[in-house]
């Protein structure tokens, strides 16, 4: 530790003398005057401007092409489809924004350097450009802007449809819980006062509607192709039940709920063998299996996507979409949460009086 | 607007001869502009020292999660970093304090601070401030505030940790994490100071463009800067209140058992009392001031960097008019967006599509004003000075990072992308790279007024490219994160194997990162060295047009020694056909039948 320390110093001595050199050498010793920038400073710069774009621009067609196939596989949920589409529109239009304003920029910035007996032009403004530059922008973002709300209104402006299967999604620091309305598709009633170690999202007893809940941890198991309305509350603090494999994402949030649904249109055994999953999980597995580490298999996610402390980072349950018999399958081998696991933690007394009143 | 109040007698010239000068009301309690603007400029930079350290600290973990660096524990201590490993809490807890001390002490406190105090007075032409004393409470008040908030990183259970945002019930908690204990008490106790500086600096630069402008500088005669730095103290001073609004609020939720953003809540094992609060009226509140915020970072940004480019292409900015109607608009604008942080917080969705609108309509005014200086480099006559070549970084992170804001303004991509690195690269490049570089390119381009010496150009070429480059080196690639679904606020991304794609990525990052800090080393050493053995500097070193530049190297009270210059023109006219010089001073007589862009 010390001969780190120690190192590190003697590092810095020489780096802070030999920019002195730097320094001294380059002004005082050649008598030269900083305002005065040479013609090989110029020209330097200007040409590192030029190397900069076509770095920069091969920089980001790398990652592109090497990521490529890396980004969320194809949408497994049917809005997400107008979701992507929506997302390649704008970036088409973002990309080609960017390419000619740079390219313009950074040569401009190397044509246009200072050279020997070349004046600048005075040109001030001209309201014709401006015009078109204000007006096509405009335009386009007026596209932008219809198409943007259309799609947003499609999403969650929508109610859910009558048939869609009700689940609550319940969070608390660091876990997800889901619950299922039941036969009856309605969720039973609860208070945040009754809350207790056996009843931990605090069902109300005295609620019928939840006497055939069924409460799962883990994970959770939807239907292919049918309408799903998630109904979402917090315990403590504000978590983002994010489901990106579906294009979807709520804040949960104490002392409020929250909304989303979707129907989801490919199941996890269909993406699993979807080639882009199975090319990136190969990968992912080859590199796994020379760390020592367990082999990993794809599945739809639950994450957390709002800081909510510590383990934030670990907050996760996993989203199994079955065919339907499957789903069938699985509902009915879940055991409805107990009536007697309700009742452990009594409402308190003011509080039913004030119910009362 | 009409300008011409001759305040621009000589009478505060000799109020402040009067005084005698001791040590104290020069190097401390300095009432004048000049030392003020230091003082703020040298405050940020340790800050942001502070800052970048803390950044690395944290990208180390996320390049390399789980691995022992000595660094870590020499820094943290057992406590926090055991072994050399980062602890989560402090993970959390550093990327909150990095992103206020870059957000509020070195951007908005250090960036408006150093240059609307040197450039308001030097370039309309007034001898001072409208107010030194509050000029001087200001920064007291922000130095205060600094020294709160470093104080925090030494409680016993930590600094704030919920993020610069401190969205309760998550800060409103101890129970919910450490840092919402002592650490987010001074947190609150350090921004209500840093509130009540950033309203006093406000004020006075408000008052002081209003009424002290020299006799001749009209509004449209004002340069770009100083537009820029007045709008920006317009909407500091309508948005800061309602900060410290939320935040009073806050500290009542904390300590006085009042319900404003708390209901419902179970945790460690009780069930709280309170109800009818709502957790969405905070954010509401912190996001009216923080996207003109985000602004307030912008603003004088651009405003320097419009200068820079103008001068050193030796060309008249493009579009002057234009410029200074994209500055209102964008200022307009910002307080009616702030609903696009919202959209998926359970906040109603007609009021996103609302807000959809009205934020991609501040994309126009900013694309204009990225148009605009391009269209002034072309057919100019570039004079690469190290302040240039960052004015110039500028504008490329401010489109590559603007257009990323089309995509966030998209509420239904925004579901998806919301909270993920895709938005981190979004706000590092559009706000922190460009305001970064934008505040670069501003110290080298006014060393010579702020300390009469020059600073050394070969070691800024240099400390530029290695800046330029890591600094997209770092962000760039985080869109791919942020679009494979990767959430920020991550300890690690190890518990998630589809992530596992992207450690080659994130160990990038990293190096870039590293690289990019110790390379502002070179700037520290510029700084400094030249402070004490940079070349004197000559009057005009950079051959300007603006009124600073026709002030006395050597500081006095006053600004000027004898009366205070008339302004007879605009100030971008560079490179004027028929003049002798490729600049023509601000104070130049307009010749017969000569026109002047600045009068229409
Ligand atoms: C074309 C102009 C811009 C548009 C359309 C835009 C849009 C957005 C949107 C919609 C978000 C929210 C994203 C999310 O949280 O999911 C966002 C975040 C952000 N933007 Fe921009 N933006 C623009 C320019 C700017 C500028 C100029 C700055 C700074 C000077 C800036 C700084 C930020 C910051 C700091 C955040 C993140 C805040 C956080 O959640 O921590 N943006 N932007
Ligand atoms: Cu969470
Ligand atoms: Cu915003």
């Amino acid at each position: 530790m010390t001969f780190f320390i120690i190192l590190v110093i003697i590092l810095a001595i020489i780096t802070v003398a030999q920019m002195a050199r730097v320094y001294e050498l380059s002004s005082e010793l050649r008598n030269k005057k900083e305002e005065e920038i040479s013609a090989r400073d110029n020209k330097i710069n200007a040409t590192l401007m030029m190397v900069f774009l076509i770095a920069f621009f091969s920089f980001i067609t790398y990652y592109i092409v090497e990521y490529w196939d890396k980004w969320l596989p194809p949408s497994a949920s049917e809005h997400g489809n107008a979701t992507d589409w929506l997302l390649n529109f704008n970036f088409i239009i973002i990309l080609i924004v960017f390419v000619i304003t740079h390219i313009f920029l950074f040569s401009f910035a190397f044509k246009y350097q200072r050279r020997k007996g070349q004046e600048a032009a005075y040109f001030t403004h001209s309201n014709k450009l401006e015009l078109i530059w204000t007006v096509i922008p405009a335009i386009v973002l007026t596209v932008i802007i219809i198409l943007g709300i259309k799609t947003w209104k499609g999403i969650m402006m929508t109610t859910a449809p009558e048939d869609s299967i009700v689940i609550e999604l319940y969070s608390k620091q660091f876990d997800w819980t889901a619950r299922y309305a039941g036969k009856d598709n309605a969720l039973g009633h609860t208070n945040y006062h009754l809350i207790s170690g056996a009843n931990f999202l605090g069902l109300d007893s005295a609620d019928s509607k939840g006497n055939d809940d069924i409460i799962v941890k883990g994970e959770f198991h939807i239907p292919v192709n049918k309408p799903v309305k998630f109904v979402m509350r917090s315990q403590d603090v504000i978590h983002s039940a994010y489901m990106p494999h579906f294009r979807a994402q709520i804040n949960t949030v104490p002392g409020m709920t929250t909304m989303f649904h979707f129907t989801p249109i490919i199941t996890t055994e269909e993406m699993r063998k979807n080639p882009r999953v199975v090319k990136e999980y190969a990968e992912i597995n080859a590199a796994r299996r020379s760390q020592g580490k367990e082999e990993a298999i794809f599945n739809y996610l639950l994450l957390c996507n709002k800081i909510c402390g510590t383990s934030h980072y670990n907050m996760q349950m996993d989203i199994i979409v079955d065919s339907e018999a499957d789903y069938q399958t699985w509902l009915s081998s879940q055991a409805v949460f107990q009536k007697e696991k309700m009742a452990e933690k009594p409402m308190p007394e003011i509080l039913k009086i004030a119910e009362k009143k | 607007m009409s300008a011409h109040h001759s305040h621009s007698t000589d009478h505060s010239h000799e109020d402040h001869h009067h005084h005698e000068e001791t040590f104290i009301s020069k190097w401390v309690f300095s009432h004048d502009h000049k030392m003020i603007s230091k003082q703020f400029l040298v405050t940020g930079m340790v800050m942001a020292v502070i800052g970048m350290m803390m950044s690395v600290l944290f990208r180390l973990q996320l390049g390399y999660p789980g691995e022992s660096f000595k660094i870590l524990n020499f820094f943290l201590g057992d406590k926090w970093a055991p072994g050399g490993v980062l602890n989560p809490d402090m993970y959390l807890a550093l990327v909150t304090i990095h992103g206020t001390i870059m957000v509020f002490f070195l951007l908005t406190a250090g960036l408006s601070g150093t240059f609307a105090n040197l450039l308001i007075p030097l370039q309309i032409g007034a001898r001072d401030m409208a107010s030194g004393f509050l000029n001087m409470l200001s920064y007291w008040f922000f130095f205060g505030s600094s020294v709160v908030m470093v104080l925090s990183l030494f409680v016993e259970s930590g600094p704030a940790a919920a993020g610069w945002t401190v969205y309760p019930p998550l800060s409103a908690l101890p129970q919910a994490m450490q840092g919402s204990g002592m650490g987010m008490t001074l947190w609150l106790v350090s921004m209500s100071l840093f509130i009540v500086s950033a309203l006093l600096g406000g004020l006075n630069y408000i008052v002081t463009v209003i009424n002290l402008r020299t006799k001749g500088m009209t509004m449209m005669r004002l340069p770009l800067t100083v537009w820029a730095l007045f709008f920006t103290a317009v909407l500091g001073v309508l948005s800061f209140p309602v900060l410290f609004a939320a935040a009073l609020l806050l500290i009542f939720d904390r300590g006085f058992g009042t319900a404003f953003y708390l209901s419902d809540i179970f945790i460690g094992g009780q069930a709280l009392p309170q109800t009818g609060g709502s957790p969405l009226l905070f954010q509401h509140l912190f996001w009216f001031l923080g996207h003109p915020e985000v602004y307030i970072i912008i603003l004088p940004a651009l405003g320097l960097t419009s200068e820079i480019i103008s001068v050193n292409s030796r060309k008249p900015i493009f579009g002057y008019r234009a410029m200074v109607l994209s500055i209102m608009a964008i200022a307009f604008l910002s307080f009616i967006v702030w609903g696009h942080h919202m959209f998926i917080t359970g906040m109603n969705p007609f009021i996103g599509s609302v807000f959809v609108f009205t934020t991609l309509l501040i994309a126009i005014p900013s694309a204009v004003k990225a148009f605009n200086y391009i269209t002034t480099l072309w057919k100019g006559n570039i004079r690469y000075t190290p302040g240039i070549l960052f004015a110039m970084g500028m504008v490329s992170t401010f489109i590559t990072g603007g257009v990323t804001g089309i995509i966030l303004a998209d509420s239904a991509l925004d579901i998806n992308i919301h909270d993920t690195y895709f938005v981190v690269a979004h706000f590092h490049i559009v706000m922190g790279l460009s305001a970064v570089l934008a505040m670069f390119g501003g110290v080298y381009h006014w060393f010579p007024k702020l300390y009469g010496r020059m600073m050394n150009n070969k070691l800024g070429y240099i400390h530029f490219w290695i800046t330029f480059v890591c600094a997209y080196g770092v962000f760039f690639p985080q869109h791919f994160l942020g679009l494979a679904g990767v959430p920020r606020r991550y300890y690690t991304n190890s518990e998630f194997p589809m992530f596992d794609s992207f450690i080659e990525l994130n160990q990038w990052s990293t190096i870039f990162a590293v690289v990019g800090a110790v390379a502002q080393g070179i700037f520290l050493f510029n700084f400094f060295y030249s402070m004490y053995r940079g070349q004197k500097a000559p009057q005009n070193p950079w051959k300007a047009n603006t009124l600073e530049w026709t002030t006395p190297v050597e500081h006095i009270h006053g600004n000027w020694p004898g009366k205070i210059p008339v302004v007879h023109r605009w100030p971008y006219d560079y490179s004027k056909p028929g003049k002798p010089d490729d600049f023509v001073l601000q104070t130049t007589p307009l010749e017969e039948g000569e026109g002047d862009e600045g009068k229409h």
